[in-house]
């Protein structure tokens, strides 16, 4: 009888994840499954860090030099529409930090897993600065070109609820005290709020009145010369890295204070300590 | 460079957009600095308060 209920119960076990056979696994799950433990991924981002804000700085400063001194001022604008390369590679984080805050969220509900929870809770914040951001370039822009700081459009609308949203994860997640529960709440928002990011995206196509519609085209061919858009990618790469980078920071502090009871944080405060002297 | 400075007329806003992009980044970038100094400070009175009580 043991000869059939063993088997049956190391399959069940091997399938609901509570028996990791190891030497099995192939090696991207082996290595999502390590990423996965608090003080590897310490680790690891501590190691990736200085190198991420080191790229987000320099490409960064080649993006500014071009779009601030190569560019030629555009025809129409002139020199106002230097503003895009600040405005778009926000805007375009605000919705980029949402859509990782969201898939982290459903991966931290689904799964439960501590670091998808620390992940999604630690965006948060970036999400919510990156659109503000997005709002008050978009409101000096605004001012020179459509003669108004603010107008309910539904772009501008949507960019606003957007922030609230972010606003309303981090309230939620520092209103509950168990930190582990906050976040699953905070995660349940965030996943909810999701169907504001189509109406984010569309609401240039669906309802056209003050904002103009999209100039740079992921699929299709761009509206904009070349000697424009360079510095726009590499400012949009420059904010993606920096958005990275500003996860890992902020979740590596997080994970500290969830974990304040393992060994490996008490090991390493008293590693730090000695360091301190 | 005072050309460029004037930015055709348009200094205010230009310049404005761009310290605002710089300043709310910047502000981003040091608060996981601060907080984990922080955290690390609190863990180590922590540690210390449970080192003190373990050995009379």
């Amino acid at each position: 009888m043991g000869g059939i209920v063993r088997p049956f119960t190391l399959r069940y076990l091997r399938a609901s994840g509570h028996l990791l056979d190891l030497g099995r696994m192939n090696p991207l799950l082996l290595w999502f499954h390590k990423f996965g433990s608090p003080p590897y991924f310490y680790r690891v981002a501590g190691l990736w860090l200085p190198w991420l804000y080191a790229l987000a700085l320099i490409a960064g400063a080649i993006g500014l030099y071009g779009g601030l001194v190569l560019a030629p001022a555009d025809y129409q604008q002139h020199d106002s529409f230097r503003i895009i390369y600040v405005h778009v590679p926000c805007a375009w984080m605000s919705l980029f930090a949402y859509l990782f805050m969201a898939a982290n969220a459903f991966v931290a509900l689904v799964w439960r897993i501590k670091l998808s929870e620390t992940l999604a809770m630690a965006s948060a914040p970036i999400g919510a600065a990156f659109t503000f951001v997005t709002l008050v370039t978009g409101s000096l822009w605004g001012k020179p070109t459509w003669g108004t700081w603010w107008t309910w459009d539904a772009r501008l609308t949507s960019e606003l609820m957007l922030l609230f949203l972010y606003f309303g994860v981090i309230g939620l997640y520092h209103a509950i005290e168990d930190t582990r529960q906050a976040a699953r709440a905070a995660a349940f928002l965030a996943l909810v709020g999701i169907v504001n990011l189509p109406i984010v995206h569309y609401s240039v196509v669906w309802w056209n009145t003050l904002h103009q519609a999209q100039t740079v085209s992921l699929m299709g061919q761009s509206k904009i010369s070349a000697n424009m858009l360079w510095p726009l990618l590499t400012l949009a790469f420059a904010t993606h890295v920096y958005f990275f980078a500003s996860v890992l920071a902020r979740a590596r502090v997080m994970l500290l204070s969830l974990e304040s009871g393992k060994e490996w944080v008490r090991s390493l405060v008293s590693a730090v300590e000695i360091a301190h002297g | 460079m005072a050309d460029f400075l004037a930015m055709g007329g348009y200094a205010s806003y230009v310049w404005s957009a761009y310290a605002v992009f710089a300043l709310v980044l910047l502000a981003d970038a040091l608060a996981p600095a601060l907080q984990r100094h922080r955290t690390l400070r609190d863990l180590r009175g922590r540690l210390k308060r449970q080192a003190r009580k373990s050995t009379p």
